[in-house]
């Protein structure tokens, strides 16, 4: 082989710098998102396993089912009733009244940037911190 | 003793058959066109496939207003500027319509029209001078033969089985061939944010007045639903409430009357029958289902 020693400490230089992300941030993972689940509401339209995996297919589901074929109604697997829609049952002040704590701690974990709330309006949320009063 | 080739057949084709029957009965009960219908929960087969195999499980809810053809009576001779203005408001208020000064970016759902743009085939100039002054309330008419539903690339532009001609803003790709199409100008494009949110998502400036209702983003076209979400309340039309109201107030006919046009009994077509109806623009064949009393 010409050149052999040339060859192999490129190709060791190469594999470090390619493993460089891996064993640099290594234990350096950050924490798992914790999501805080409503306070007052304890039963969720679909299970838990359900909603954490599937809960984009059902919003998808519910958005077709309500504009365009008008049946706004969805009967969960122990028979309740509810009203399709994102923005006044899922977050509504019972259930997941703030974005901020449920939906945004995954999305931005995961850095998923769903395009619901450029139309939806998020409920209202108090400013964790009241800026001091002027006087 | 084994079973024979020939006996295990028949048991199959005998067990087979039986089951089969039920769901084969209930078939036949119904035409072909309602299993379908049945089988498919209101969708259409590609959005059934959309959805891989999460089967809709939605339903009406009991409240709701239904009907085969929904229509709108304006009685013009009934409108004042007053209620004109109650209608717009309302309407633009409960569906964060944006105040928009620039007539540019506009946004209109429903709003108040001289005669001669809103009936131009019927202008003469010698009209009366009173049907002038009136403002006539116009808005979309949910045409029977919508040419916005025909030329919508995405089908983001659709009619429900009920006549209501429906956006579907999550279609929308803001091509704006329906506003092409739309021989009555119902249509506004969103030029710019309606409501401008800040980078934490809270508005900035003025909040949509209605925090049940969504807005809507850059780039969608919009127009008048006919209330599709109060008519799922078991809701009239916002602005047929606010003109009935004022008219019931001054004394007068209502000047807004909102029902089925399939229902010989309803509302609409008592008043039609009363009363000499016209459409607008109906050498264009769009079948609108908005009348005007004038």
């Amino acid at each position: 082989m010409y050149d052999g020693g040339k060859i192999i400490v490129g190709i060791i230089i190469g594999l470090v710098l390619l493993t460089f992300p891996i064993w640099y941030t290594h234990g350096m993972a950050p924490k798992r998102p914790e999501v805080k689940l409503p306070e007052k509401e304890k039963q969720c339209v679909q299970s838990k396993e359900y909603m954490k995996t599937k809960h984009m297919q059902l919003l998808d589901l519910w958005r077709d089912s309500v504009v365009r074929v008008a049946q706004r109604s969805y009967v969960a697997p122990n028979g309740t009733k509810y009203d399709m829609s994102l923005q006044n049952t899922c977050m509504s002040a019972e259930c997941h009244a703030k974005k901020t704590e449920f939906c945004d701690r995954c999305h931005d974990y995961t850095g998923v940037v769903p395009y619901c709330w450029d139309c939806h309006i998020p409920p209202k949320e108090e400013p964790k911190e009241k800026p001091e009063e002027m006087h | 003793m084994g079973v024979n080739r020939r006996k295990f057949l028949k048991i199959a084709g005998i067990s087979t058959l039986g089951a089969a029957a039920v769901p084969a009965a209930n078939a036949l009960a119904m035409n072909p066109i309602e299993w379908l219908d049945k089988q498919l929960g209101g969708f259409t087969p590609s959005e059934i496939l959309l959805h891989m195999g999460h089967k809709p499980t939605g339903l009406k809810s009991r409240e709701a207003l239904t009907a085969k053809r929904w229509a709108m009576v304006v009685n013009v001779r009934q409108l004042d500027e007053e209620i004109a203005e109650a209608c717009r408001e309302i309407c633009h208020k409960i569906h964060n319509v944006p105040h928009i000064k620039n007539p540019k970016h506009e946004i209109k759902w429903i709003w108040a029209e001289h005669y001669e743009h809103a009936l131009p085939g019927q202008y003469h100039e010698h009209i009366d001078e009173n049907l002038k002054k009136l403002p006539f309330l116009v808005m979309c008419n949910h045409c029977f033969n919508a040419p916005c539903c025909r030329v919508c690339p995405t089908k983001a532009t659709f009619k429900r089985k009920d006549g209501i001609v429906l956006m579907d803003m999550h279609r929308c790709i803001g091509c704006r061939f329906c506003m092409a199409a739309c021989p009555f100008g119902a249509r506004s494009f969103n030029w710019i944010v309606p409501w401008p949110r800040a980078e934490d998502g809270k508005f900035e400036g003025k909040e949509p007045p209605s925090p049940e209702f969504p807005t809507r983003s850059k780039g969608v076209v919009e127009k008048c639903n006919f209330c599709a979400e109060r008519l799922a309340k078991g809701q009239i039309p916002a602005c047929v409430e606010a003109a009935q109201e004022l008219c019931k107030k001054k004394g007068r006919e209502p000047a807004l009357v909102f029902g089925d046009l399939e229902d010989p009994d309803s509302e609409v077509r008592q008043v039609l029958r009363s009363h000499y109806a016209i459409r607008r623009k109906p050498e264009l064949g769009s079948k609108p289902n908005v009348y005007y009393i004038v």
